[in-house]
């Protein structure tokens, strides 16, 4: 848990230049301030760009305690329920990425001490890809993935 | 602007399940508009926290990824009945909104 | 040439299938219907056919099933309930308007008007509501209205659609109208509401299922995914016309408020259960 906190502190500083300049041009609410948002995570076009990034690592180790749900064919590609849960303990935060995304990190959720190590929420995907699921505890980054289709249906309308 | 969060805290035990829909666009920033031609700018959430007791129990970071009109659910325990929460989210225009809910 | 000849054979094969127009009844359409259904997919009791393809398709239920567990048009909804507790500009409300204040009645529409001999649309009903009382009509297809008819539906789940032919000679021509739009073929496809949606139902169009036109009814106005917001049961007709390249007719056309009647009808002692989401 410390780790991360230092961590988000450090992206708080770093970041703070361009966005205490946003404010003075009134381009972001003071509220917006205390999101340290990983922007260069978010933007990084490939898996593990993304992972330094967000996590200054992208060693994955596989893990069989994970559960990825989400659908086989995904029914429409902008709204893929996903949800992820875990048994492993002591977990900091989790973070879905869509691998063949443009952009392929979606999300990461950095838990409270008393959060269960569940997430779920609705990701959009360009293509069929594979969803992996990244689980990060005790300074290790466990992952998992899904492969789930994309298809163009045949009912515009 | 109307209140663009909905959330529903049940509690289990002493275990919260949380469930959030909020009402927003997530442009991405690459779809053009029909109409115009043009390209509809991003505008999408980049944070949603939630407190329970002055407490983070979620801080969620979001690219344009997640889907429009999103949907967040995690679960916490450590609450009571009658214990409040609050939920607020952040966008990359600076616009925000929170909601303080009643678990029960 | 030899394509155009299998389209032509083709074409001989779907009419002698379609109902025979001309000693049918209402009942009698309804008892076929339904009954052809319950051939087709032995396995789907009656009311699940409320679900749309996903009575069908248990590929796609759960990630159906995951959305609906807390469905964007949830927001749709309580925005539908506030404009309908808002009084207009005159004090009235859209209480006033309907029978038992407007609460559980979605599935009394569409209904016959024997005064003026026109099929009445839940939708044709609201905004109706809102020129009697002095207010600008919203427009058909999405947004206001749909919001407005969502919140109706919504308070009118679990109550069986009971859409009434009254015995009046206008009522029986508007049913036999839009009992005709669904059967007959339209547009360069040259296919039929039925083609898809009676006698494929359950067959692939592309990736896409085609799912029942008995229980379509129950679940609309819908938030699809595809349109990012919420549509009502005209907003689809108007994309189910075009996708088989046929111009569409507008939304609330006598075409489509016959096609309503029929389609409606054909889906009575169903639970209504709108909105729905779909893909």
């Amino acid at each position: 848990m410390t780790n991360m906190k230092r961590r988000t502190l450090l992206k708080g500083s770093l970041a703070a230049g361009a966005v205490s300049m946003a404010v003075t041009t009134g381009l972001l609410a003071p509220r917006a301030v205390l999101a340290a948002w990983p922007k260069e995570a978010f933007e990084a076009k490939s898996v593990d760009d993304a992972l330094n990034s967000l996590m200054g690592s992208n060693a994955l180790e596989g893990s069989d305690k994970i559960e990825i749900k989400a659908p086989d064919i995904a029914e429409n590609g902008a709204v893929v329920p996903v949800s992820v849960s875990t048994s492993i303990t002591g977990v900091e935060s989790i973070s879905i990425v869509a691998e063949k995304n443009a952009s392929p990190l979606t999300s990461s959720y950095v838990l409270g001490p008393n959060t269960e190590a569940y997430v779920a929420t609705r990701i959009k995907m360009g293509k069929t890809s594979s969803v992996i699921a990244v689980v990060k505890a005790g300074g290790k980054m466990y992952s998992t993935g899904k492969e789930v289709k994309v298809t163009i249906g045949g009912c515009g309308g | 602007m109307a209140n663009t969060i909905k959330v529903r805290a049940s509690l289990s035990g002493d275990v919260v399940t949380v469930k959030a829909l909020i009402s927003h666009p997530m442009e991405t920033g690459q779809v053009k508009d029909k109409k115009t031609g043009q390209l509809i700018p991003a505008h999408f959430i980049q944070e949603v926290v939630c407190e329970h007791n002055g407490a983070a129990v979620m801080t969620a970071q979001w690219g344009p990824a997640i889907s429009k009109n999103p949907y967040l659910s995690f679960r916490f325990s450590g609450a009571k009945a009658g214990d409040s929460m609050i939920l607020r989210w952040v966008d990359n225009k600076g616009e925000s909104d929170s909601a303080e809910t009643k678990i029960s | 040439m030899k394509k155009l000849l299998s389209l032509v054979a083709a074409l001989g094969l779907l009419a002698s299938a379609a109902p025979q127009m001309a000693s049918a009844t209402p009942e009698s359409d309804l008892k076929e219907f339904r009954s052809y259904y319950a051939k087709r997919f032995p396995d789907t009791p009656f009311n699940d056919y409320i679900n749309g393809v996903y009575s069908i398709d248990k590929a796609s239920r759960e990630q159906w099933e995951a959305i609906e567990d807390f469905p964007p048009y949830e927001l749709d909804v309580e925005k539908g309930k506030e404009m309908f507790n808002t009084p207009f500009k005159n004090g009235k409300t859209y209480a006033s308007c309907f029978p038992n204040d407007g609460v559980g009645i979605r599935q009394n529409y569409p209904m016959f008007d024997s005064k003026t001999g026109e099929i009445i649309t839940l939708e044709g009903a609201i905004n109706a509501c809102r020129e009697a009382n002095g207010e600008k009509a919203f427009k058909w297809e999405k947004g206001d209205i749909a919001a407005v008819s969502a919140y109706m539906a919504y308070t009118s789940r679990g109550n069986k659609m009971k859409v009434v032919i009254p015995s009046d000679d206008r009522a029986l021509a508007a049913y036999e109208r839009g009992k005709q739009h669904f059967y007959a073929k339209r547009g360069q496809l040259n296919m039929a509401c039925a083609d898809c949606h009676q006698w494929n139902a359950g067959n692939k169009i592309r990736a896409d299922l085609l799912s029942p036109a008995l229980g379509h009814v129950t679940h609309f106005p819908v938030y699809r995914s595809k349109w990012g917001n919420l549509g009502t049961l005209h907003r689809r007709y108007v994309g189910c016309n075009k996708q088989v390249r046929a111009a569409p007719f507008p939304a609330q056309s006598d075409e489509y408020k016959a096609l309503e009647y029929f389609h409606s009808y054909m889906s009575n002692d169903l639970e209504v259960n709108g909105p729905g989401a779909r893909k």
